[in-house]
């Protein structure tokens, strides 16, 4: 059924669609509209079956998840940011366990400093704990993946995180079309587990692994993501066929008929790299898009496929490996390994700053002319990076970096973007 | 595509008002994409709000830069804020919550090329006070958006209020909003 | 006439099994025990931790028809009782985290109402750094949500599996690796403490206990009486461990008995922040007579006696004793 709602409302009813039996959660923006719908949903018996626990932290909410389904229900939560760094030693624990575990990921910048915008960091930080990572363009394609993350957590024994734009999925409003319980009944049967902790039939999970079994213990775990490989697609074949909509699979491709210039992003962003991408080739340009949706596994055989035919490729990224450069562009590359194609990394979003059309039709061109440093940082003030160094270089008690740059901007200005 | 940018206070429903158009032109059958310009909670904090509409999938996701209509429900933003910013001009709308005229607002200049027609001083705040005894200017100049433009129907508007309201609080935001919608049809067609 | 006669047997104060009615017999006298945890564990030779949870575990499940899950935190226990590839436990066992068993608990307690299974109980058990310390916060969180899950704390006053260093239930002067017997204040200092059990009668949850491995039987009757009642429950344990504390493996029932005699240990129980019943000082013991057997003491002792230290160690006892009442009445 179609319907105009709030991206986190979406999800809240997909969530509930499943059949969920445990949902906790600690509150943190920009997730915090999807677990209030749920435990409205909960408390108002409009989901059935279900237990919502308010927890004291995040840490407790995977710690929460992690007994739930271990004990055989079919457990929810969601998170963002600080919120998942600080669930992280859990989010190692419940891979490491096999627990299939759906958690939304509500993408958040990272601090210090603090900034509650959207980006990938959070889940990036994340992305060798073993879960699965997979990530939505649009608010259809949140709900939707959300629904096929159950059916894939539970066939694997993997949990697997849902990442969504926060405020720029979470909090717009957009047009969705919303399945029925029949419909996902007949897509995600109930969660039959392959361990549980049941007297019926006693066992230990979570004993010490020595050095003689450890490698083959995470080898295994590995070898589970690379089965996801195979099970994305065919999850998201059957689910169009039950759904009658596409979503998820590894990547999407998108003009990349004949495109010499391929520009490669995740999430939402995609949305205007199209509008982008639609003009330039109106204007006889060659360029493609490929948007990865699955980041974990990471699609090496698709995207390598995808892309043979280009001669360069933009990374478009939400995300910086300080120190290095890009974290997509870096795993691009392996797939791109040998093949004669030109990888820029373009950080772009960080901290929610917008992601403008003039500036990718602006940056899409200097890299098709070669204009363009390897890693190069969209919309940069560099002004203002040379002036803090400047300052540096100059004084020891420079004082706090952030407030330093706040000043520099002449206080928060309410500018738009 | 038709793209709306709003601007108000925190508090006064800009985000609010920037979903109900969006569900007025939803239930019309067409596209439309509503988000807030992000940031923690404050009243009394400059908001702007966001709606694009459109036939197709709105796949966009950049701010309005270049609005084609604006709504400004609080008139003391407009020498704080670049609240005019990018309007499309001449053909672009203004809606201002405001007894004044555009004169009086020191406007004239900027809006001298624009059509009478699509510049548009409404007393939301009162309006919003008579019918429902709070200060929420968003649903009358949604009324007003709706005379105006001819893009929604007052009858949307109306729907899009009894999904985000009920009660008398819905009723109260139906008259409010039929009221706007009205006064703005009624001096559209003094002028004409 | 009815006499009550207190029974003694010399050096030791248990009462054998042959002298009481069946049903008042301990659980681990009875051959059909669960024998949760089973023979063949790595614990030390003397280990209190290993000791109180096959009393406590045997006893729980008894209590609910062998319908348990337990979660253990990092720890002793976890560790020695599941040497890879095996397991010594004959219940169903999960081990996630270190800090996080209480908040594992919750969750397979809402499993479990989730699933109709409502017969099924859930224990929760940590050493003291996992509980007083880094398992804190989740601690809390459970107590608060009331959740329907017993947690034991085997407390053996440090981090031992991780080597003997401090944790906050590290009693005063004590020795660890990380509290060395060296400069002004040798050994841990004196400061606030944590008592987890006053902490937990501060959430107002059904039922508080203290125990110690001296008194099995009423380890076990307190574990019984906590699984007959639904909601937090919290049961602390004084668990000696003879490599921690330096003492020999034999003296750990004995040291945990100084414990209780001396007033170091106040053993008492407590329903909604309430203290319902205490267990009296039979013959009071000055904490010397505790201290001495143990090695993480002995900088207190020899040439120059810490006689300060001692005095205000024999102080801290001496207020247990008050607070509690544990002195008998017409004992010394």
């Amino acid at each position: 059924m179609l319907k105009q709602c709030e991206g986190s409302h979406a999800v809240a009813e997909a969530v509930a669609l499943c059949r969920p039996e445990v949902i906790c959660a600690y509150p943190i923006s920009p997730q915090t509209h999807i677990v209030e719908g749920l435990g409205e949903m909960v408390k108002s018996g409009e989901i059935k079956n279900c237990e919502f626990i308010n927890v004291e932290s995040e840490f407790a909410a995977m710690s929460v998840a992690i007994g739930s389904s271990a004990a055989g229900a079919r457990t929810y939560t969601a998170t963002a940011s600080q919120g998942l760094l600080f669930m992280a030693e859990a989010v190692y624990n419940a891979s490491g366990l096999g627990l299939p575990i759906v958690m939304t990921v509500a993408n958040r910048a990272i601090g210090a400093p603090i900034n509650i915008w959207n980006d990938h960091t959070d889940s990036m930080s994340q992305r060798d704990c073993g879960w699965i990572q997979i990530f939505a363009e649009t608010n259809q394609e949140a709900l939707d993946l959300h629904i096929q993350a159950f059916k894939l957590a539970e066939e694997l024994s993997l949990p697997v995180m849902v990442c969504m734009d926060g405020f720029i999925l979470t909090h717009a409003y957009e047009r969705v079309d919303m399945p029925t319980q029949a419909q996902v009944d007949a897509f995600l049967p109930p969660y039959v587990p392959r361990q549980s902790l049941d007297p019926d039939d006693p066992v230990s999970i979570g004993a010490m692994v020595g050095p003689e079994a450890f490698s083959e213990v995470r080898y295994l775990a590995h070898a589970k993501q690379l089965q996801a490989l195979e099970l994305i697609p065919r999850i998201a074949a059957e689910y169009k066929q039950i759904f009658g909509h596409e979503a998820g699979g590894l990547i999407r491709p998108y003009r990349m008929e004949g495109a010499d210039t391929v520009v490669i992003a995740l999430g939402s962003v995609l949305g205007t790299i199209k509008d982008t991408v639609d003009e330039m080739c109106d204007d006889g340009l060659k360029v493609g898009v490929l948007g990865i949706t699955s980041f974990r596994p990471f699609p090496l055989a698709a995207i390598r496929e995808a892309v043979k035919g280009a001669q360069r490729i933009v990374v478009l990224e939400k995300s910086l490996a300080v120190g290095i450069g890009g974290i997509v562009a870096t795993n691009v590359r392996m797939a791109t390994d040998g093949l004669p194609i030109k990888v820029r990394t373009v950080i772009a979003g960080l901290g929610g700053r917008a992601i403008t059309k003039a500036s990718l039709h602006r940056v899409i061109r200097q890299v098709m002319h070669d204009q363009i440093e390897p890693v190069h940082f969209l919309d940069l003030d560099i002004g203002i990076v040379n002036r803090v160094l400047e300052r540096e270089r100059q004084t020891r008690r420079t004082g706090p970096i952030a407030e330093n740059i706040l000043r520099d901007l002449g206080g928060v200005a309410p500018k738009l973007g | 595509m038709f793209q709306v940018r709003i601007h108000g206070r925190g508090g006064q429903g800009v985000v609010t008002g920037a979903e109900m158009l969006s569900i007025a032109a939803f239930l019309e059958g067409r596209y439309a994409q509503a988000f807030p310009s992000f940031g923690s909670e404050r009243t009394g904090a400059p908001v702007v709000a966001y709606c694009r509409l459109d036939d197709k999938e709105i796949r966009l996701r950049e701010p309005i830069m270049l609005p084609d209509a604006l709504i400004i429900q609080d008139p003391t933003l407009l020498h704080q804020v670049d609240v005019l910013s990018g309007l499309k001009r001449p053909e672009g709308y203004i809606l201002i919550n405001t007894n004044k005229t555009f004169a009086e607002l020191g406007l004239d200049d900027f809006v001298k090329n624009m059509h009478s027609g699509r510049l548009i001083s409404l007393p939301a705040t009162e309006i919003s006070l008579k019918h429902v005894g709070r200060a929420v200017p968003n649903v009358p100049l949604l009324g007003g958006f709706a005379a105006a433009s001819d893009l929604i129907s007052l009858a949307s508007v109306v729907a899009a209020i009894k999904d985000k309201f009920s009660g008398k609080v819905a009723e109260g935001n139906i008259a409010a909003a039929t009221e706007a919608y009205n006064i703005v049809k009624a001096k559209e067609a003094s002028h004409a | 006439m009815d006499q009550q006669v207190k029974f003694y047997q010399t050096g030791t104060f248990t009462v054998g099994n042959r002298l009481l009615a069946p049903e008042q017999r301990a659980v681990q006298a009875d051959m059909a025990r669960t024998n949760s945890l089973n023979s063949g564990h790595r614990a030390c030779q003397g280990c209190g931790e290993a000791l109180g949870a096959r009393y406590a575990i045997d006893a729980a499940m008894r209590a609910c028809d062998n319908q348990l899950i337990a979660v253990n935190a990092t720890g002793c226990l976890e560790v020695f009782s599941t040497p890879y590839p095996e397991t010594s436990w004959q219940i169903p066992w999960i081990h996630s985290l270190f800090g996080n068993t209480a908040a594992v608990a919750t969750g397979i307690a809402a499993a479990m109402r989730v699933k109709g299974r409502k017969n099924v109980r859930v224990i929760a058990q940590g050493g003291d750094g996992g509980t007083t310390d880094i398992g804190f916060g989740c601690l809390s969180g459970m107590f608060e949500r009331n959740d329907d899950v017993l947690y034991i704390c085997y407390d053996n006053e440090a981090y031992m599996n991780t080597g003997v260093q401090r944790s906050s239930a590290t009693p005063p002067a004590a020795r660890t690796a990380t509290t060395m017997p060296l400069g002004p204040e040798p050994g841990n200092v004196f400061g606030q403490g944590k008592n987890v059990p006053r902490i937990a009668m501060a959430h107002g949850i059904p039922y508080v206990a203290t125990a110690t491995v001296a008194d099995l039987r009423d380890l076990e009757h307190k574990v019984t009486k906590a699984m007959s009642i639904r909601g937090a429950r919290y049961i602390h344990i004084f668990v000696p461990c003879p490599l921690g504390w330096g003492a020999a493996s034999h003296d750990t029932i004995k040291l945990a008995r100084l414990a209780h005699e001396t007033g170091m240990f106040p053993v008492y129980e407590a329903e909604h922040g309430e203290v319902t019943g205490v267990s009296k000082i039979r013959r009071r013991v000055p904490v010397e007579d505790y201290l001495k057997l143990q090695r993480r003491y002995a900088h207190l002792f020899g040439k120059k006696p810490a006689v300060e230290t001692i005095a205000r160690i024999q102080a801290m006892a001496d207020l247990n004793i008050r607070k509690y009442g544990l002195l008998e009445e017409g004992a010394n």
